[in-house]
């Protein structure tokens, strides 16, 4: 197991230096020239010269690199272009914002999820399985800005016109400010996210159980005489969730660097946000910052995901 | 009274080709401490009859009764059935290691199943108790082993393991499912050993569900023999290997390999089993039996007495007149030649030398 781990590890760290490389290398494909763009329409060459020595322009390549590198390794993500504010000062305060997002839509969405699925394999092709189905292939097939402008008409809209202003429009409010109005700001948010998600755990839910369902433990577990509840939540989802498990680490880690279209429905400031803010902008730093971050996010979830295989299936410990 | 009655005992299934009917009006007795064996090839309705019986077939149209201790299996409730599973008929089935749940420890699966039907048990007596019986099964340091999981035994020991949770609770009925199939021939042995050993110690009444004649040489005191979903002949077990009666039985044992003589050709049955879906009237067998006869494709043959043997019974209407049998196959062979049957499925028969 030890040896496993400092292997993901390891493999881990070399994915991570290698999209080091990739994103340095944005710096140089970028279609502008930054010490220009920074410098104004009318600066002078000596300007652009000042400017381009102060971020170390001038300098050869690899010394470029290894200078990012360091700082990147120190925390140091540089600033952005515009503000002059540091790029890791950005990522803090939008981080939590993305993270409300994810988790509470990702407990949603799993809780939905493997409920229903389960709820359709205990009676495969009944009339609770076909609705079910259509419900989750419903939102699945429902592009996810086309679901937030739904709920943001008849929840947030249609409700205050009728005098009930339970939803807010959109934008964030910290926990700090209460619990109340963070729920309230999240909820919409959260439901966009999870109703499109819960489809794909719906259907892997299904199929799982379904196959372990057939196993022949489960009819050892039902010859003991053991309570068909128990049966199918000790015996048969306990084997059925290895493959959810999976899914789920790898969508959350993958979501945990953005949710790009549900921030921008609901003028969430969270890291999709602002990296699209960024783009729109060319503010490089900010850019590589958050790609940087959102890879990392990916390969710890992966290691996780491992780790969480050998808890859940003993036979995986041996290997 | 015998511990278990079933008669008439039919299982179908809807299927998209139409109606499967798995088990046709099978009927038989098992005693108190005695072992029935249930003889038939794959697909002959031996493993659906016993697993309908104790409620684990869904999905079935059932009819038929089967009599538990008094008790009848066929329509009761899910919980009455569930609370005999387990507690007073034990299980075991072919496949040890896919029948034991992978994810946990064998001491954790047979402590659930004493504590699924007495949960003034406490954990730790259930522990000690499933400790105690993988020791009587035979398996060595059970008291660190009950902390393995199935994976980490051979296949001989998982079955033993089965045995031993199928045993916990003391069962009066064992229904062992094919359970040596899956094992190394020695392993096999080994592992009847056990379940011979336990039935002696407990009384406990075994129906074992095998293809293997070898197996129920060893193990049972009678026998029913099934094809097509029901039964062909009902026998001692001397009797059958030594007086069989109906053609099927003769066909199975003449595919056994003969102790060291293995210069005989073995003889197969011909022809491969029907489809259990719109089965046509008269006897199932009849397309592959050599000594079919006219009636034998128009009426289905009950079981009867033969021999005068009040506990040998033959689903064949052919004369208890062993002689018969050989006129009876000549004209067969006669007859196919003259004129090849178009609806029977390529009955060839091997004519003499």
């Amino acid at each position: 197991m030890a040896r496993f781990l400092l292997r993901r590890l390891a493999l881990g760290l070399l994915i991570m230096w290698l999209i080091s490389l990739a994103v340095f290398a944005l710096f140089f494909i970028a279609p502008n020239d930054v010490a220009r763009t920074l410098a104004g329409r009318q600066a002078t060459p000596e300007t652009v010269a000042l400017i381009s020595a102060r971020l170390g322009l001038d300098q050869p390549i690899w010394k470029q690199y290894l200078d990012f590198l360091g700082k990147a390794l120190h925390g140091d993500l540089g600033y952005d272009y515009y503000h002059q504010v540091p790029v890791t000062e950005i990522m803090a305060q939008a981080l939590p914002i993305t993270l409300s997002l994810v988790v509470g839509g990702a407990i949603i969405w799993l809780v939905m999820g493997v409920f229903n699925g389960v709820v359709s394999a205990i009676r495969p092709r009944s009339v609770t399985d076909r609705s079910l189905t259509a419900f989750a292939l419903f939102f699945y097939s429902m592009p996810t800005f086309f679901l937030g402008l739904l709920l943001l008409y008849f929840l947030y809209y249609q409700l205050t016109v009728a005098g009930y202003p339970i939803f807010p429009p959109g934008g964030y409010a910290p926990l700090s400010e209460g619990f109340g109005p963070w729920l309230q700001h999240m909820i919409l948010p959260w439901f966009t996210l999870a109703l499109v998600s819960a489809a794909t755990y719906t259907r892997l839910t299904r199929a799982s159980m379904l196959e372990v369902l057939g196993e022949d433990y489960v009819r050892t577990a039902r010859a003991k005489g053991i309570r068909e509840s128990r049966v199918i939540t000790r015996h048969a989802l306990r084997a059925a969730l290895t493959p959810i498990v999976t899914q789920f680490g790898i969508d959350v880690g993958a979501l945990v660097g953005g949710v790009v279209v549900t921030e921008t429905v609901f003028s969430l400031p969270g890291l999709g946000k602002t990296s699209i803010d960024a783009i729109n902008q060319q503010d490089l730093p900010v850019i590589i910052g958050i790609v940087l971050f959102a890879s990392l996010a990916v390969v710890v979830a992966n290691i996780v995901v491992d780790i969480f295989y050998a808890v859940l299936d003993p036979r995986v410990r041996l290997h | 009274m015998a511990l278990l009655e079933v008669r008439d005992l039919r299982v179908a299934f809807n299927t998209p080709d139409g109606v499967l009917e798995a088990v046709r009006g099978l009927s038989f007795d098992v005693d108190r401490g005695s072992t029935l064996a249930i003889v038939g090839e794959s697909g002959s309705g031996k493993s659906v009859a016993t697993q309908t019986i104790t409620g684990l077939t869904s999905g079935a149209r059932v009819s038929g009764s089967a009599r538990f201790d008094g008790t009848e299996l066929i329509g009761a409730s899910s919980e009455v059935l569930r609370t005999i599973r387990g507690a007073r008929i034990g299980m075991i089935f072919q496949d040890p290691l896919s029948s034991l749940h992978p994810y946990y420890t064998v001491g954790w699966q047979i402590v659930e199943m004493i504590r699924a039907h007495d949960r003034s048990v406490s954990t730790a007596a259930a522990r000690r108790r499933a400790a105690d019986l993988l020791g009587v099964v035979g398996i060595p340091h059970a008291r660190t082993r009950i902390d393995d999981y199935p994976h980490q035994f051979s296949g001989g020991m998982r079955q033993r393991v089965m045995i031993a949770m199928a045993m916990a609770l003391d069962p009066v009925l064992l229904i062992a499912d094919e359970p040596t199939t899956a094992l190394d021939v020695t392993v096999q042995a080994q592992v009847l050993a056990v379940m011979r050993r336990l039935q002696e110690d407990f009384g406990t009444a075994i129906i074992l569900i095998t293809h293997d004649l070898g197996v129920v040489a060893e193990m049972s005191d009678e026998v029913v023999v099934m094809y097509a979903g029901s039964a062909m002949e009902r026998a001692a077990r001397r009797t059958l290997f030594y007086a069989n009666h109906h053609p099927y039985s003769e066909g199975l044992l003449g595919s056994l390999p003969a102790r060291g003589g293995a210069r005989d050709r073995l003889t197969p049955i011909l022809g491969v089993p029907p489809s259990l879906i719109g089965l046509p009237a008269g006897c199932p067998f009849a397309p592959r039996c050599p000594y079919a006869f006219a009636r034998c494709w128009s009426e289905t043959p009950p079981l009867r007495m033969v021999f005068d043997d009040p506990a040998h019974t033959s689903a064949c209407w052919l004369t208890t007149v062993l002689g018969d049998r050989e006129s009876l196959r000549a004209a067969r062979v006669q007859r196919e030649l003259d004129q090849p049957r178009a609806s029977t499925p390529a009955p060839r028969v091997e004519v003499g030398p």
